[in-house]
C-alpha cells in the first residue's frame, strides 16, 4: 500500500481528476495548500504598497492505492497536471503502515477497495 | 409654560400662513407644497444612489470570492462614470427640451453641462422640483443601466474594456434612447407607458447585458461538451440577501419618486403595487423553484423579488392591485424558467441580470398593455391611451438599438484591445489578474475551478 501524495496547480485538479477516473481510481482527498517550490511568486499590492507572495495557492491530493494502481495513478497526475512550465508541482509516494476502513473495520487491501 | 405657549401660537402661525399661501395659489403649487415635493425627489434620490449598492452586493454575492474585488470595482466605477457623463452630456441627451431636437423626435441634445438660471430653483421649472433635483435624480438612475451589464459579464470581462463599454453607453445610448419616452420624444408621443423605466431603464441595461455574455462566452467550466451545465456557485447569500432587499428599499425611489412630486395619493399607491409585486415575485419564483428543482432556491427566489420589481415598474402607476399581485407572480415563476432556459442554449449570466432585467422588463412593458389597456394617463393636451400594440412597439424599437449599439461596441473593443481576461488570469481570479489584491485576505479559497 501507498499514500501518493501530489501538490498541483489549483488550476489542474479538474484535469488530474479526469484523468485519474479514466484510470479507474475514484478515491481521492483534497485540500488547499500553500507552498513555494522553484516557481517565482507573484506582486499584489495594497494601498499603494507593493507584497511579495511567495507562498502560492496550490492544491494538495491524498490517494491511498494499492500496489497494482500506484503507476496508473502517478501516470494520471502527470497527464493532469502537467503544463511545462515551473510549478506544476510534485509527487510523493510514501509507504502506508496501515489502512482500516471505520464503517466495517476491514484493514488493508480491502479497506482501500 | 409661557415658553411653550410661545411655540404654541408660532406654530399655529406658521400653519396659518401655509393655509393662506395654500389658498392663494390658482395655478401650480404654493411654496410649502413645492418644498415638500422637492424633499420627496431628493429622498427618492437618496434611495436609487443605495441600489448601487444592492447592485454591488448581489453580484458579489452570486460571484465567486476570487473576484469580489473586481466586482465591488466595477460597480464603484460605474456610479462615478455615470454620474459624470450624464453631467456632461446625458442629462441634455435625455431631455433636450422643445428646442432641442434635431431629427424628428428620435434625437436631441440642448448642449454640454448642466446650469440653470434662477426660475430653475422655483417651482417655475417644475412644480414637483427643482433642476438640481431634477437632474441628480435622473443622473442616479442612468448609471443603473450600466451596472445591470456589470453583473452578467463577471467574472471574466476585462476592466478596462468595461468601463469603456460603460461608459459609451451610458453616456450616449442610455440617455439617446431614454429620450424617446422621457424626454417628450416620438414614443411619448405615441402613448407608450413606461412609468419608471422597465423598458428605459432595465431593458436597455439588459439587452446590452446580452450581447456582452454573447461576445464573451460562458465562463470557463460553466458548459461540457456533452451539453450538460456546472453550476457555478456564488460564494456569499447573505450579501446577495442583504443586496436584494436594498434594492427593494431603493425601488421605493426609483418607483415612488418617478411619480415626479409628493402627491399622496400617487406616490402610496405606487409604493403599494410596487411592494405588492415584489412580494408575489418571492411567492411566484418561490413555487416554481420548488417544483422544478425539487428544493426552493435562495438564489431564485431572491431573482423572483427583484423579477417582480421589473416587472411592476412599467405599470406600477396604472395597473390595480390584483395586477400588480399578478404581474410579480408571473415575473417571478418566469424568472426561474427564464435562468434555466439561458443555461440551456448557453448564455452565461452569474446573477441572472438578463433574466431579471431584460426578460421581465419586457413582460412588465407589455403586461401595462394588457392590464391597464385602455386606460387615460394624464390630462389636457399631453393626455394618452394605454394600448398593448404601443407597448409592443416600445419593447421592439428599444432591442433594435441597444441590442446592436451594445454588440457594436462590444464588439469592436473584442478585436481591438479584446474584451475576456486570459484563462489563465480567469482560473486565478480577476481581483489578483485586474487589481493584484484580495478580498478575504488570510482566508483559504478554493481557486481551482
Amino acid at each position: 500500500m501507498k499514500l501518493i501524495i501530489a501538490y498541483i496547480q489549483p488550476a489542474r485538479l479538474n484535469a488530474v481528476k479526469q484523468a485519474l477516473y479514466d484510470r479507474e481510481v475514484f478515491k481521492i482527498s483534497v485540500t488547499n495548500a500553500l507552498g513555494c517550490g522553484q516557481q517565482k511568486g507573484y506582486h499584489e499590492s495594497y494601498r499603494g504598497v507593493d507584497i511579495e507572495v511567495n507562498l502560492l495557492k496550490k492544491i494538495r491530493v491524498e490517494i491511498a492505492v494499492n500496489k497494482d494502481f500506484v503507476k496508473p495513478t502517478i501516470d494520471a497526475i502527470i497527464e493532469g497536471a502537467r503544463t511545462g512550465n515551473i510549478g506544476d508541482g510534485k509527487i510523493f509516494v510514501v509507504d502506508l503502515v496501515e489502512c482500516v476502513r471505520i464503517r466495517t473495520g476491514e484493514t488493508g487491501h480491502d479497506a482501500i477497495g | 409654560m409661557r415658553s411653550w405657549k410661545k411655540l404654541v401660537v408660532a406654530i399655529a402661525g406658521v400653519m396659518l400662513a401655509g393655509a393662506a399661501a395654500w389658498a392663494q395659489e390658482d395655478s401650480g403649487v404654493s411654496d410649502e407644497m413645492f418644498a415638500v415635493n422637492n424633499v420627496w425627489m431628493m429622498v427618492s434620490t437618496f434611495l436609487v444612489f443605495v441600489m448601487h449598492l444592492g447592485f454591488a452586493t448581489v453580484e458579489t454575492g452570486l460571484t465567486r470570492a476570487k473576484n469580489t474585488v473586481n466586482i465591488l470595482f466595477k460597480n464603484t466605477a460605474i456610479v462615478a462614470i455615470g454620474l459624470l457623463t450624464y453631467t456632461l452630456v446625458g442629462f441634455n441627451l435625455m431631455y433636450p427640451g422643445d428646442g432641442g431636437w434635431f431629427l424628428g423626435k428620435v434625437f436631441g441634445f440642448a448642449g454640454f453641462g448642466v446650469s440653470t438660471d434662477a426660475a430653475g430653483l422655483t417651482s417655475a421649472y417644475n412644480p414637483g422640483y427643482t433642476y438640481w433635483t431634477d437632474f441628480l435624480f435622473q443622473g442616479m438612475f442612468a448609471a443603473t443601466a450600466a451596472t445591470i451589464v456589470s453583473g452578467a459579464v463577471a467574472e471574466r470581462v476585462k476592466l478596462s474594456s468595461f468601463l469603456i463599454f460603460s461608459t459609451i453607453y451610458v453616456a450616449l445610448v442610455y440617455p439617446a434612447v431614454g429620450s424617446w419616452k422621457w424626454g417628450g420624444g416620438w414614443l411619448a408621443e405615441r402613448g407608450f407607458h413606461d412609468f419608471a423605466g422597465s423598458t428605459l431603464v432595465h431593458s436597455v441595461g439588459g439587452w446590452a447585458a446580452l450581447a456582452g455574455v454573447m461576445l464573451l462566452g460562458p465562463r470557463a467550466g460553466k458548459y461540457f461538451n456533452g451539453g450538460g451545465v456546472k453550476p457555478i456557485m456564488g460564494h456569499n447569500m447573505p450579501l446577495l440577501t442583504i443586496g436584494v432587499f436594498l434594492l427593494w428599499l431603493g425601488w421605493f425611489g426609483f418607483n415612488g419618486g418617478s411619480v415626479l412630486s409628493a402627491d399622496p395619493g400617487a406616490v402610496s399607491y405606487v409604493l403599494t403595487t410596487t411592494s405588492l409585486a415584489a412580494a408575489a415575485g418571492i411567492i411566484g419564483s418561490m413555487i416554481a423553484s420548488w417544483t422544478i428543482q425539487k428544493k426552493p432556491d435562495l438564489s431564485m427566489v431572491l431573482n423572483g423579488c427583484l423579477a417582480g420589481l421589473v416587472g411592476i415598474t412599467a405599470g406600477a402607476d396604472v395597473v390595480n392591485i390584483r395586477a400588480a399581485v399578478l404581474i410579480g407572480l408571473i415575473c417571478g415563476a418566469v424568472a426561474v424558467l427564464s435562468v434555466i432556459a439561458f443555461d440551456k442554449i448557453k448564455i452565461d449570466d452569474p446573477v441572472g441580470a438578463t433574466t431579471v432585467h431584460l426578460v421581465c422588463g419586457v413582460l412588465g412593458t407589455l403586461f401595462v398593455g394588457v392590464f391597464a389597456n385602455g386606460a387615460t394617463v394624464g390630462s389636457g393636451a399631453d393626455a394618452y391611451t394605454i394600448s398593448l400594440g404601443t407597448q409592443f412597439l416600445g419593447v421592439i424599437s428599444y432591442a433594435a438599438i441597444c441590442f446592436p449599439a451594445a454588440f457594436l461596441i462590444f464588439g469592436v473593443l473584442k478585436k481591438t484591445i479584446g474584451i475576456r481576461v486570459s484563462e489563465e488570469e480567469e482560473v486565478k481570479g480577476l481581483d489578483i489578474g485586474e487589481h493584484g489584491m484580495e478580498a478575504y485576505s488570510g482566508f483559504q479559497i478554493f481557486i481551482s475551478q
